[in-house]
């Protein structure tokens, strides 16, 4: 890769005053390096991961759509007690590598995936879909809570698929724990019934990650869960992404490599569906092994 | 050609046709620099909306005003008579509640009937062949005039198979009953209630189905929790739009209703002796009153019209208030 940047990168204005560079403040309470190359994230602010257990294998796994590969061959371990981070720019197979490990990629007909996904050392082929969806759960894009009370969103996961037999009253503790992980309960407790869709944009997407939540499951999949919100909520979200680790497996697919860099323990880079580099988030961003993941971090293409 | 619609407040229209309006200041786009066909379509749009609404509001102000004059309130429980002058012939109070009657009944029919094609439509769609088959099928009876459903449900009605709907007489099956014209009817109501509720199920962004598939849940469970009560405004719209087809309907009605003025009810027990017998409706009632039916008297059509009328912007009101409480609900960004 040693295509020059796109001139919009370089664009100059003849007359403008040479740009004022401004030294990033320095934080001297971190131990951890600031990361070289180019690479200008905010510091971290996340200690080390107190344990780690593997809760997900990928296993050489390839999907493609139709006839165009998406990811090839890409193994990981996906762990309880860290978060672990999907980077590359748009297109790279990151999502798709995400959505196939709750078997979503399923609901598109032309995808076929080829190699194994484990899930606490079962293939998850051989988990009925729905169990394996309460177990790996996912929060999306854009925040989109159920046309339906806050309460009513939650006891929807938690009730028997269709049924509405369970009493308001003997799901409120569930209820309640699960937004209170989301850190929303303390917001929300006044106004259950009042409807999802009239929360804000961060309130909705914690909303989301409560309901996420709620089925207790194992491992977490956020697909840039913050880039329709405002840097306020996404940083809330950030603490709760980090807070969430130890009770489950975190798996979160950004754009924003600053964000990978703030809460990511591992980070997988992925470039044209191929997985170029997967490292801890300080290494990866600090000391890149691969040539073109030190030029993604440091911003030449992406 | 100046229209006050898109003028800037700072350069005032010298002359040209006036059209009020509503317009606010610092209006959005000046059509003072557009070229003048696009002036001229402006204008005729104006021209043809405002003509339009013209013409509704005549029909209603005169429906309103006949309406009110001719309208008695015994007509709706008098029911129609043979008779020589305006004070022997009753009312239409058979006509009303026959109009209730093949409004729920056809109901019954289209509205399930209707959501269910259309989750299958957009949810299911597999085969896609028969998907497509399914699509062009619904269009093409939406296209059908129902004076042709009319005859079509004839054929069906007079079978000796489905004499248990209608009166029969020494093996000749009559076929004409509330349970002939409402089947033929729930038809013509059907391809406007699986238009409306595909688009309300079409308007539902992907991510939000994934999102319910995400947490374990299946097809199923979230069409009939999240799915179906996320359109219901649509499934509302759907249902109010057929409802008027159905109680606009005449075609239907004459032919396979009966041109009687009044429930004939056959054998059987209550509410299946007047189901299976022939009657009428508001529509078949004006049309038989006007002056080129067979009653001719006009007044009490206009009564019957008006009634007819009340039912129909009642009708549009309740989707109105649908709506509205479905605006409280909120909705997905995209």
């Amino acid at each position: 890769m040693t295509t020059p940047p796109p001139p919009i990168r370089r664009l100059e204005l003849a007359d403008a005053p040479p740009a004022q560079v401004v030294e990033a403040p320095v934080h001297s309470d971190s131990s951890l390096p600031a990361a070289p190359g180019g690479f200008t994230g905010a510091r971290r602010s996340i200690g080390a991961p107190q344990f780690s257990i593997r809760r997900m294998e990928i296993d050489d796994v390839s999907v493609s759509y139709a006839n165009r590969d998406a990811v090839k061959g890409v193994s990981l371990p996906v762990r309880q007690g860290e978060v672990l981070s999907l980077i590359g720019p748009s297109g790279c197979g990151k999502t798709t590598l995400l959505r196939s490990l709750n078997r979503l990629t399923e609901l598109t007909s032309t995808a076929t995936l080829t190699g194994r996904i484990l899930l606490d050392d079962v293939d998850i082929r051989l988990i009925e879909p729905t169990l394996l969806r309460r177990r790996v759960t996912m929060v999306f894009q854009q925040p989109n809570p159920f046309p339906m009370s806050v309460f009513d969103n939650i006891a929807y996961v938690l009730r028997e698929q269709g049924s509405r037999r369970q009493r308001k009253k003997a799901l409120e503790p569930a209820v309640h724990s699960a937004l209170d992980r989301a850190g929303l309960f303390e917001e929300v407790k006044d106004n259950l019934d009042h409807p999802a869709l009239k929360l804000s944009g961060g309130q909705q997407q914690r909303l989301c990650i409560a309901r996420a939540l709620a089925a207790e499951p194992e491992v977490l999949l956020l697909d840039e869960p913050c880039s329709a919100l405002d840097p306020q909520s996404t940083q809330v979200i950030e603490d709760l992404i980090v807070k969430l680790r130890d009770d489950v497996a975190v798996v979160i697919v950004t754009h924003n490599l600053q964000q990978a860099y703030r809460i990511a323990d591992h980070v997988a880079f992925m470039y044209l569906g191929d997985l170029v580099e997967y490292n801890s988030a300080t290494a990866l961003f600090g000391s890149p092994r691969e040539q073109r993941t030190q030029e993604y971090v440091s911003g030449a293409f992406g | 050609m100046e229209s006050s619609l898109a003028t800037p407040p700072a350069a005032p229209p010298p002359g040209g046709p006036q059209i009020p309006s509503n317009a606010t200041k610092g209006a959005v786009e000046g059509s003072a620099t557009w070229r003048l066909s696009d002036r001229i379509g402006l204008a005729i749009c104006w021209a043809l909306g405002l003509l339009f609404c013209a013409i509704a509001v005549a029909i209603a102000v005169y429906l309103f005003i006949q309406g009110i004059k001719y309208l008695k309130p015994s007509m709706l429980v008098t029911p129609a008579a043979a008779g020589f002058s305006e004070g022997e012939t009753g009312g239409f109070s058979d006509a009303f509640v026959g109009t209730l009657i093949v409004g729920v009944m056809g109901m019954a029919i289209a509205l399930p009937a209707g959501i269910a094609i259309a989750v299958w439509l957009v949810e299911y769609g597999r085969p896609a062949a028969l998907a497509r088959v399914t699509e062009s099928t619904i269009e093409a009876i939406a296209g059908i005039p129902s004076i042709v459903l009319a005859l079509f449900g004839t054929v069906i009605f007079s079978n000796t198979a489905l004499a248990f709907l209608s009166r029969s007489n020494e093996g000749v099956v009559f076929g004409r009953s509330f349970f002939a014209a409402s089947a033929m009817l729930s038809l013509v109501a059907l391809p406007l209630i699986v238009a409306s509720v595909r688009e309300g199920l079409h308007s539902i962004p992907r991510h939000v189905r994934e999102a319910s598939y995400a947490v374990g849940k299946t097809k199923a469970a979230t069409t009939r929790r999240i799915l179906l009560p996320a359109s219901r405004p649509q499934v509302a719209t759907g249902a109010m739009l057929g409802l008027g087809r159905i109680i606009g309907d005449t075609a239907i009605i004459v032919v396979l209703l009966g041109a009687t003025q009044n429930f004939a009810p056959v054998g059987g027990n209550f509410p299946f002796n007047y189901l299976r017998g022939a009657g009428t409706t508001l529509t078949n009632f004006v049309y038989e009153a006007s002056p080129t039916g067979n009653l001719n008297q006009p007044q009490k059509a206009y009564a019957a019209a008006f009634v007819l009328l009340l039912m129909v912007l009642a009708l549009n009101g309740a989707v109105d208030i649908i709506h509205r409480r479905a605006r409280k609900v909120g909705t997905w960004s995209s």
